[in-house]
């Protein structure tokens, strides 16, 4: 195997070119889980985490070496809290909100956040430079997205105007260290519409988007209008049936889940 | 490859045949076997060390990556006449079930103490909970750690 540690992202893109294809190790949380269980035995890596540039955090633009330990005690309401529910305080301590975004998986617990603030995925090689991509054109399918053999994910972009009124949670088959079977974010603005997503339930973070117009009509919910909005989530969602949970739980959870955080918005 | 670091502040030299991890390193390279491997995918605890200052489970770290690191594992620790207050605080208190995850309880717990002299109960549990994994028992090391965050107050 081969290494390159790069300290700056230059470096790290002029090796990503020479090899395209390399394995990225960030915090390591997700690689080698599979090295260790012999899924994945890689002949070039590139080390990211001694390259500063990506470990800062400029307003609303966050790094992808950023550790899920920093985000713990992030501006951004709902990213804070889902921070502290990434594994242990160990995990917290090593794994990136890049490592996540490139890992692409499901049950990611950045990924509704970003997928309900909308943000960009700000990517760069050496021959084509910077690109953004909405989350929504990035995350392509189950551990899959539409970075190239040649890109390192450098940045999760979001707007400026993103309002802070913002609740995440997930549940898991037990309260702590657990793979999430449902995850959702709900950010409401000031006007009264809101933006749901949830995680786990697709192949891909998704956007209840139904939901969403549904409170943009009726900004100050009934009773009635809320259980509308847990039914019509649940019908959004397109979950499957795996060892962690069932289709029909997930698909109901999604809609418990989406409506508690959309009274805990109401009531601020 | 060869890969220098400092384990408990001597230099050390590594032959690292591919991606395997930092806790494999220690164990089977460099004759330090008081890191545990058990769960292998970071759940456990049990390999925790201190990498540049956070603890982390060295399970989920590669070795190849530690050129210039410096890494503090339990071996580091107090020493057999001399104990770490954490140490000597489990063994005061009996706080151990089958001892496997002790080695890990003791970094995070002696990382604790050196970051927070005075930790509070709900600091303790947030510390320790990547150490705790599927055992009971865990009720003597708190209240073991609660000691020793009194006595040192």
């Amino acid at each position: 195997m081969e290494i390159n540690r790069p300290t700056t992202l230059s470096e790290a893109l002029e090796a990503r070119a020479r090899e395209p294809g390399a394995s990225l190790l960030a915090g390591g949380t997700d690689l080698m889980v599979e090295v260790n269980f012999g899924h994945r035995r890689p002949d070039h890596v590139i080390a990211l985490r001694r390259i500063d540039e990506l470990a800062e955090v400029d307003g609303n633009r966050i790094g992808a070496g950023v550790t899920w330990a920093r985000l713990e005690k992030s501006d951004h309401r709902a990213l804070a809290q889902l921070a502290r529910t990434v594994g242990s305080p160990q995990i917290r301590a090593a794994g990136t909100i890049g490592g996540n975004i490139g890992t692409s998986s499901p049950a990611g617990d950045g990924l509704p956040w970003l997928a309900a603030v909308d943000a960009e995925i700000e990517v760069a090689s050496k021959d084509r430079g910077v690109r953004k991509l909405l989350w929504s054109d990035f995350f392509t399918g189950v551990k899959r997205n539409a970075l190239a053999p040649d890109e390192v994910i450098v940045a999760a972009v979001i707007p400026e105007s993103i309002p802070q009124n913002q609740e995440f949670a997930k549940i898991g088959q037990r309260s702590a260290m657990v793979i999430s079977t449902v995850s959702a974010c709900v950010v409401r603005d000031d006007d009264g519409t809101v933006r749901v997503a949830l995680g786990s339930v697709a192949p891909t973070p998704v956007r209840a988007r139904r939901a969403e117009a549904l409170i943009a009509e009726n900004p100050a919910p009934t009773e009635s209008v809320l259980a509308e909005f847990a039914r019509t989530v649940s019908e959004e969602v397109s979950p499957i049936t795996d060892h962690r949970s069932t289709e029909s739980y997930r698909r109901h959870a999604s809609g418990v889940l989406a409506r508690r955080l959309l009274e805990r918005c109401l009531a601020k | 490859m060869i890969v220098n670091f400092n384990v408990n502040g001597e230099s050390r030299v590594a032959n690292v045949a591919g991606s395997e991890s930092l806790l494999q390193v220690l164990r089977e390279e460099l004759g330090l076997p008081g890191s545990k491997n058990a769960c292998e995918q970071g759940e456990c605890g049990s390999c925790s060390v201190v990498l540049d200052g956070a603890v982390v489970t060295s399970c989920l770290v590669m070795a190849a990556d530690c050129e210039g690191s410096e890494i503090a594992t339990v071996e580091g620790i107090g020493s057999e006449r001399e104990l770490h207050a954490v140490q000597q605080a489990l063994v005061d208190h009996g706080a151990v079930q089958c001892g496997f995850c002790t080695p890990g309880f003791v970094v995070t717990a002696a990382h604790l103490f050196e970051e927070n002299p005075h930790p509070g109960t709900d600091e303790i549990k947030e510390a320790l909970s990547g150490n705790i994994c599927r055992c009971t028992g865990y009720g003597a090391i708190l209240r073991s750690l609660e000691a020793l965050a009194e006595e040192t107050t």
